[in-house]
């Protein structure tokens, strides 16, 4: 394009009718991708805001505009505030468990010790399966009364725990799967972060007689940086957005200890129908993640100065 | 941001001495090294477990399963979990209904992912930067805030627990578009170029001279596509409400769920759905690191 419009040559119609031309091409070669974007993206984010201010049931499909009701409503109801604090506990208990095992054997398998590859599969292979069939096999090993880790626990003379049938437990239970599924996911991440890393930088630290714990806060942990936050905000957003998992493990059971907001909005919007109340829901959900995500890019980069 | 899918981000040794076993840089000893190596197989020990037992639950008599304490290997092999699984549950169509959605979520997918980004990549016009910013904004909407006026939309339009309902508002990727886009810019434009001033049309260039130069790109792209809708589970539950339109996952979870069935055939059910991509990750387990260091791109 640029040549046509530098070449004094050019005719001036045959060049704009090139332009059109292309300008054509684009949008037939987008319109597939931005018609579905269109209709099942964009225009549900406006319908979700126009549900949230509308009483509205599958049952009774007159939406009668009742303005913020459903979010004072949302705001005054025990189950969502028991749903937003479990979602934020399985937060707090499922992200830095991930990333710090995953950042320490990062570090491990970087060591390029014999079978790296081989312990890098097997590490990946819950990230391969669905998380609904992994819950699957959890709770049969979590059977009470044939599971393994029951009668393990009692052969190491350990506590017998009814993992996820007991209030005080199922989080514990839900939480320890979860690092068991996704901390191969962030390591295969850190592990490519560390690759990218030069020896160099460690043989000019150790001329200058840098330490081990030296060499890691002043080079991997810098040069680390951008993986560590791309998968520290990633396994924010996932966590607070947990569903499979729990859905099959304890469908938010037992007394509502593993309910999280996206359980709570899947009750409300697909099994009691409220669609008004659900959207409420899941906007507020949106506008949580929104504000967490921020802050954490915020207060990292800030720590960047130093 | 450029993006290279091509050197397989997690090549193992780089430009550095492979052979060399260093830890930040500093040489490790013997006793250290075993130690690793202990450290290494008991969390593999860990993670791997629940795959074996799985896989040998699915292989055991139900005396065997309900056996406590509980055997690690069956007393008697047996494969009758592998054919109960057909009649206990409507599993033909489970996996039927995954192979469909998976399959054409991903090649369509993949083509409209491929055109849009050619034309954001390659063409000249009016309002691309807002057209590429507006699918990048899409990308940060959580899905659980569409999911109820979709559910709406698609019980409207008559498309509850239809194919065209589980795959429609699936055929394209905002991601996807990103990726391919970062890639498309990276190429030479030479051939294309010339392609041009030799009259062939658009779509010639991307079909004939963009996508086979890209083949990296798309086959991560592929195993991406392809790994996030076989495991898929809260789309599927909420489009479809009968089980003879259900897929793997969430057909399995709800029949656990529903009725008091046995755990060999679940195994064996667990199994077969778990093994399509275990089996594509030891084929092509370099496509699926490259996917998921990419994945690093998205923030």
């Amino acid at each position: 394009m640029q040549s046509t419009q530098t070449s004094v040559s050019a005719q001036p119609p045959r060049s704009q009718f090139r332009f059109t031309s292309q300008a054509r091409a684009a949008w037939l070669f987008m319109l597939p991708s931005l018609t579905i974007l269109a209709f099942f993206i964009v225009l549900p984010i406006f319908q979700a805001a126009w549900m949230a201010l509308h009483d509205w049931t599958l049952a009774d499909l007159n939406p009668t505009f009742i303005g913020l009701k459903n979010f004072a409503d949302l705001f005054k109801d025990d189950r969502f505030w028991n749903a937003l604090q479990n979602t934020l506990v399985y937060t707090i208990g499922v992200v830095p468990g991930q990333i710090i095992l995953a950042l320490v054997f990062a570090l491990i398998l970087n060591a390029r010790l014999k079978g790296r590859t081989v312990f890098r599969g097997i590490y990946f292979l819950p990230v391969l399966v669905s998380f609904a069939v992994e819950a699957i096999v959890w709770r049969f090993l979590l059977d009470p009364d044939i599971g393994y880790i029951g009668y393990y626990s009692s052969v190491l003379g350990l506590p017998r725990i009814e993992w996820l049938r007991s209030p005080d437990w199922a989080m514990t239970a839900v939480i320890l799967i979860s690092i068991w599924r996704w901390f191969g996911f962030n390591l295969v991440i850190l592990l490519a972060g560390l690759q990218g890393i030069s020896e160099s930088y460690y043989e000019a630290a150790e001329v200058d007689g840098a330490n081990e714990v030296q060499k890691f806060r002043f080079i991997t942990l810098p040069l680390l940086r951008p993986s560590l936050l791309f998968a520290l905000i990633n396994a924010v957003i996932s966590a607070l957005q947990a569903f499979d998992q729990i859905y099959v493990l304890t469908r938010g059971g037992p007394m509502f200890s593993t309910e999280t907001v996206v359980v709570y909005v899947y009750r409300e919007g697909f099994i009691n129908f409220d669609m008004g109340y659900a959207s409420t829901a899941a906007l507020v959900l949106f506008g949580i993640i929104f504000v967490i995500t921020l802050g954490q890019l915020r207060i990292l980069r800030y720590q960047e100065s130093f | 941001m450029s993006v290279q899918v091509t050197s397989g981000a997690v090549s193992p040794a780089g430009k550095q001495n492979p052979k060399r076993k260093r830890f930040m840089g500093s040489r490790i000893s013997p006793p250290v090294q075993l130690l690793l190596y202990l450290l290494l197989v008991s969390v593999a020990v860990v993670v791997g477990m629940p795959f074996l037992i799985m896989l040998l639950t699915s292989f055991k008599f139900p005396t065997d399963i309900i056996s406590y304490p509980p055997r690690f290997l069956p007393t008697q092999w047996t494969v009758t979990n592998y054919q109960l699984v057909w009649t206990q549950l409507p599993f033909a169509m489970l996996v039927r209904n995954s192979l469909v959605y998976s399959f054409s979520i991903t090649l369509i997918s993949l083509f409209f992912d491929s055109m849009c980004a050619y034309a954001l990549a390659r063409l000249n016009f009016r309002g691309r930067n807002v057209v590429f910013l507006a699918i990048l904004a899409t990308m940060m909407v959580p899905v659980q805030v569409t999911l109820v006026p979709l559910f709406f939309n698609l019980f409207e339009l008559g498309w509850i627990n239809t194919f065209q309902g589980l795959i429609v508002p699936r055929l394209t990727s905002a991601f996807g578009i990103f990726l391919l886009r970062q890639f498309f810019i990276s190429l030479p434009r030479d051939f294309e170029d010339a392609a041009r001033i030799d009259g062939a049309s658009e779509f010639r260039i991307y079909w004939q001279i963009v996508l086979p130069l890209s083949g990296p790109a798309i086959a991560t792209l592929f195993v991406f596509h392809f790994m996030y809708n076989w495991n898929d589970f809260l789309w599927p539950l909420i489009v479809t409400t009968t089980a003879n339109m259900r897929t793997l996952p969430t057909g399995l979870a709800l029949f656990m769920g529903e009725h008091n069935i046995e755990y060999g055939t679940l195994m064996a059910g667990a199994t077969i759905a778990a093994l399509p991509l275990i089996i594509a990750f030891l084929f092509a387990q370099r496509y699926f690191v490259a996917g998921i260091a990419l994945t690093g791109i998205k923030e």
